[in-house]
């Protein structure tokens, strides 16, 4: 126990880090989440053909597989480039490839909810807001937008959890986040049980925050609604 | 400097040939285990009862709101922190000595990981049956036992199939891990291919096919148990209308 509080602030950093890594990725995943929706919804076939080989892939193989890739091909991809054009070197660090692949990975699952949330958006609704001279952004940020999250939420809170534990991987590509802090820690002081169990700890902590922000946002979302007693 | 080189895969088949067997096995053996344990701990999960209901919620919770690495680590390298582990590792003791092997701690990580997901897809499905149904199994004078195993858990695992192929899968894809402890499966034979030929793309991309062809595999195999136990909830397939001439 001493030893878990000795080492506490350490280990908040590293839960720090972990936050870090799972909200950059989620504005990554959200942001590659929508555009895949929308190619997915195109009516021109290469987009949708593109979209569909993303989904397919990342459904295929393994995250950590992924990442590892990113990581050390990219590393030796950017010394390709940087050699042409004879610029200083550039290291990718694990937090960049960590944020871009599970960024990249989690987009895939967001693209499928939000296909599915803005098919739930009725068509009546968007052609009204272009009778009103409405431009196609504006259409989307004021009647698609705020409706769909309602039907996206239930999905989005899933897949943040999902993507909240798939961090731990980013550990095994040498960043210091909570699970690799916790290692190191159980090796000093010879009690990987009692950090590993805290890295579990503050990983239920973490998720139980998030459930209460997403039932807040729920709420949020859904006035106006009324909901079926069942 | 090539990007991409055959020569290096094709030296190394034997590897990935090693460390597929590898993922296959742990990925069986755990889903096997997880299921033969899901079953009845999914009957426990829907009792009315909380001191039975409750142990498995407490169990699923855990077990679904942390990352498989992290119970992975848990166990392999956490076991050794207790005294009585030591002790009964000097003493030979034949099942806790079992906790110093990789292989075993990855299947008891990713059986009982895939366990509390199982539980929890069996028991929403079983959530679901129909209130008819029970209602008649009640009506033909069956035990609460004799519903249950003829007509409650026969219906929720069909229903169950297309979310349990997802878990499947899933399954697959996190047995990836296993490589943080020592084992050599798809993935620890490409991060072993990478760091031996300094040759990222084709050891982690080449991996990556083969994952992709398990889970094509996988998905093709659910699509047909799906036509086998659950065509009676398929919608009807439209039938061509004739084209008036």
């Amino acid at each position: 126990m001493d030893a878990l509080i000795e080492y506490s602030p350490s280990l908040l950093g590293g839960a720090w880090v972990t936050l870090k890594v799972a909200l950059l990725s989620l504005v990554l995943a959200v942001a590659s989440g929508l555009l895949g929706a929308a190619c997915k919804l195109s009516d021109f076939l290469p987009l949708r053909l593109w979209t569909m080989l993303y989904t397919t892939i990342v459904r295929g193989v393994p995250d950590l597989v992924m990442m590892l890739l990113v990581f050390y091909g990219g590393q030796l991809l950017l010394n390709e480039v940087i050699d042409y054009f004879e610029w200083e070197f550039i290291e990718i660090n694990p937090f960049v490839a960590g944020v871009l692949t599970i960024g990249f990975i989690f987009g895939a699952y967001f693209t499928e909810t939000f296909r599915g949330a803005f098919l739930s958006v009725s068509a009546g609704q968007l052609e009204a807001g272009r009778a009103y001279g409405m431009t196609g952004w504006q259409v989307f940020r004021r009647i698609m937008f705020p409706q769909m999250l309602r039907y996206a939420l239930p999905g989005i809170g899933n897949n943040w959890l999902v993507l909240l534990k798939s961090t731990a991987i980013v550990s095994m590509i040498g960043l210091s986040d909570m699970t690799s802090l916790a290692d190191q820690a159980g090796r000093s002081t010879h009690q990987p049980f009692t950090f590993y169990l805290a890295v579990c700890a503050l990983y239920l902590a973490m998720t139980a925050v998030s459930g209460y922000v997403l039932n807040r946002l729920t709420a949020r979302y859904n006035v106006g609604v009324r909901e079926a007693n069942v | 400097m090539e990007l991409f080189d055959f020569q290096v895969i094709t030296s190394s088949l034997p590897e990935f040939w090693r460390g597929l067997l590898m993922t296959l096995q742990l990925t069986g053996i755990a889903l096997l285990c997880g299921f033969a344990g899901a079953v009845p701990l999914a009957v426990a999960r829907v009792s009315k009862n909380r001191w039975v209901s409750g142990p498995v919620a407490a169990y699923t919770y855990f077990f679904r709101g942390t990352p498989m690495l992290v119970q992975l680590l848990l166990i392999y390298y956490g076991a050794g922190q207790w005294q009585w582990m030591q002790a009964a590792w000097e003493a030979g003791h034949p099942v806790w000595l079992l906790f110093r092997e990789p292989f075993f701690c990855a299947l008891v990580a990713f059986g009982l990981n895939t366990c509390a997901y199982t539980i929890e897809i069996i028991a929403g499905a079983m959530r679901n049956t129909p209130h008819g149904e029970i209602e008649a199994a009640k009506a033909m004078g069956m035990s609460r036992f004799k519903a249950l195993q003829r007509i409650v858990l026969p219906s929720a695992l069909r229903r169950m199939l297309p979310s349990y192929s997802n878990e499947v899968i899933l399954m697959l894809q996190g047995s990836a891990i296993a490589s943080a402890v020592t084992l050599v499966d798809i993935t620890g034979a490409a991060r072993n291919v990478y760091s031996r030929h300094f040759a990222p793309f084709e050891a982690f991309v080449f991996a990556g096919l083969v994952y992709l062809v398990l889970t094509f595999l996988l998905v093709g195999m659910f699509k047909y148990a799906e036509g086998r136990w659950l065509v009676h909830l398929a919608p009807r397939k439209a039938t061509k209308r004739k084209e008036a001439a």
